[in-house]
């Protein structure tokens, strides 16, 4: 056996949870810090050892010009760049920003935008780098992450489904709340990895694990209509967590 | 000769009794589900569902009817082929590793309820999944059955059409009809096998009087006249051959979300995908068997990529293989007409429509 895979852990614009689902393992993470060396994770240790690293973990997106020369060093000095959450693979919910007038929010917000160094918009990882796998979601899934690790290490091809959630719903037994209820949800074009953990309490899918590899948002929005989902809650449930992605990075999906 | 049966507690008290787990409908989260059965009493008593493509509501009846509804939310195939099933286990040794098979599961489901539909399609899913020795195999080998015709079929219902219903059989071992008058619900049955003639004599039963056995037999006839949708009559296998190009396909891809949820209802869909998963210690792997859907783009990924990358080409393989190819390779219809992909369908695309669609753009080309 030669010397433990090194885990980076790195944090861009983002509210850290996706980092603390790594902490959250606990009974899973033992075993994992007994398996790979974690070199750096400043959410648990202030310990630092130097690349290259043979796993980064992303989280948060790419707001500020630092941000961009940090990607691309952490990208040059990684074997394995995997972006973690919605947004370090979607920009996040702070990608509404691209929509609007980023100037407008540092005069309002700040007393001293001058000081302030940040780009107009919030983009993905993967719109400055190369990345070899995304977790979605926000947060991500646990389960989802232990098994990546898991799969790294063995060296097999990591669980990530690129199916509809309405897959997980049927497979855990959840009566369909669209169909049974009338409850608008958008489980059809969101892809899975959560376990269907909305629908299973009653709830609708709101699409923080992003877009399905195929999709055909219009056609839910359609029948999200005749749900009577209003046009402005339709407009803020696509734009939440997600809105890069389901914007298929162009429009605004609710326009 | 017939036999009336004034209650279906001492049923499922027997079943339990020969060491069965009794599955049947029941009321649970707003739709009439597929569960295990504690006893009769959990059977919905009283509710009807009203089905329309991409509606399901539960409603209370005027009687105490318990099969006064069609089929539901599942099908039997989460039990007989579930979503998720073991293969085998494998577990590093000094010098290698070893293989486990999975333990075979030794469950005996009784399934209580089974509809004409559902009866099909049990005998099409024998048809492709019994041959090998199998979990399928062996859970299908200590299944009993007992079987109830339909008299309240569902808007969503089309089974008189594809010849599976509304009259259960055969293929049961029990097969029951329900009288129901007011609060008062009996049961004529009938005899499939030796199995359920035996489970019979342990029950309390009289003779059927005559008319009670024609007013059941008028009550399946009249429930296939109440259905509004049916298949399009002739050859659909030469119909779907010949539809590969049709225009309809792009209409329907413009409505379909890709979502799979018709293939997970459909009690006759079969396809799977396998799982692994590792422990972290690199000691232990485990292989699974989990259903997947020609909706997934995954589903048709070769060396380097989907095959099938349009909405398109994957509505038209569903569509092709349950009503077309179905008979190639397995000399019948994949189709038995329980309605499930019209009801569960979250845009309520609905199957009827769609090859009545192809019926008339092959007639007008």
């Amino acid at each position: 056996m030669g010397t433990a895979p090194t885990l980076a852990v790195w944090k861009f614009a983002s509210c850290d949870g996706c980092q603390l689902s790594l902490l959250d393992c606990e009974d899973e993470l033992l075993a994992i810090a007994g398996r790979i060396r974690i070199a750096h994770f400043p959410e648990a240790s202030r310990a630092t050892v130097e690349g290259p690293y043979d796993v980064s973990l992303v989280e948060g997106s790419v707001t500020t010009p630092g941000d961009v020369a940090r990607i691309h060093r952490i990208r040059e000095q990684s074997r394995l760049l995997v972006a973690i959450g919605a947004c370090a693979t979607a920009g996040g919910i702070q990608a509404l920003r691209n929509f609007a007038d980023a100037d407008q929010f540092r005069s309002v917000v700040y007393a001293r935008p001058e000081y302030l160094s940040t780009l107009d918009t919030s983009t993905p990882a993967s719109a400055h780098v190369p990345v070899d796998l995304e977790l979605h979601g926000c947060p991500i899934d646990r389960r989802q992450l232990v098994d990546t690790l898991t799969a790294l290490l063995a060296g097999r091809k990591p669980d990530l489904p690129g199916h509809s959630v309405c897959f997980e719903c049927k497979a855990r037994g959840t009566t369909c709340i669209t169909v049974a209820r009338g409850v608008p949800c958008l489980g059809p074009v969101t892809r899975a990895g959560c376990g269907a953990l909305c629908p299973a309490y009653g709830r609708g899918c709101f699409g923080c694990f992003g877009p399905a590899a195929v999709t055909n948002t219009p056609a839910l929005v359609d029948r999200l209509r005749e749900l009577d989902m209003t046009e402005t809650d339709i407009g803020r449930v696509f734009r939440t967590f997600n809105v890069l992605a389901f914007a298929g990075g162009g429009d605004d999906p609710s326009q | 000769m017939s036999t009336l049966l004034r209650s279906l507690g001492p049923l499922v008290r027997a079943l339990h009794g020969q060491g069965y787990r009794v599955v049947g409908p029941t009321v649970r989260d707003g739709a009439i589900v597929l569960a295990e059965l504690d006893r009769a009493d959990a059977l919905p008593y009283g509710w009807g569902v009203e089905a329309a493509p991409g509606r399901y509501r539960l409603h209370r009846r005027a009687d105490a009817a318990a099969f006064g509804h069609a089929a539901g939310p599942q099908s039997w195939k989460a039990f007989l082929h579930p979503p998720r099933s073991p293969q085998w286990t494998a577990d590093r040794t000094a010098d290698g590793f070893t293989v486990t098979e999975a333990p075979p599961d030794s469950t005996r489901y009784a399934f209580l309820g089974v509809r004409g539909c559902d009866l099909r399609a049990i005998a099409v899913q024998d048809r492709v999944l019994g041959g090998a020795d199998g979990g399928y195999a062996r859970r299908r080998r200590e299944l009993f059955i007992v079987a109830v015709s339909c008299t309240e079929p569902a808007d969503t219902c089309f089974c008189a059409s594809t010849g599976c219903g509304p009259a259960a059989g055969p293929g049961y071992d029990l097969g029951l009809t329900e009288l129901v008058d007011g609060d008062r619900v009996r049961y004529l049955v009938e005899v499939g096998t030796p199995a359920g003639l035996e489970l019979l004599t342990q029950l309390p039963t009289e003779p059927a009087p005559v008319d009670l056995v024609e007013e059941a037999a008028a009550a399946v006839a009249a429930a296939a006249t109440k259905m509004s949708r049916a298949l399009p009559e002739g050859d659909l296998r030469d119909l779907l051959a010949g539809s590969h190009d049709a225009a309809r396909w792009d209409d329907v891809a413009a409505r379909c979300l890709s979502c799979g949820n018709c293939t997970m209802v459909c009690p006759t869909c079969f396809c799977t995908t396998v799982e692994d998963v590792t422990d972290v210690a690199g000691e232990h792997a485990e292989r699974w068997l989990r259903w997947d859907s020609c909706f997934d783009l995954d589903f048709s990924y070769l060396h380097g990529g989907p095959v099938r990358t349009s909405t398109r080409s994957r509505y038209r393989q569903w569509l092709t293989h349950k009503l077309g190819t179905w008979h190639d390779q397995f000399g019948e219809s994949g189709c038995v007409g329980c309605g499930r992909c019209i009801a569960w369908c979250p845009v309520g695309i609905d199957i009827t429509e769609e090859t009545r669609a192809l019926v008339t753009e092959a007639e007008e080309a």
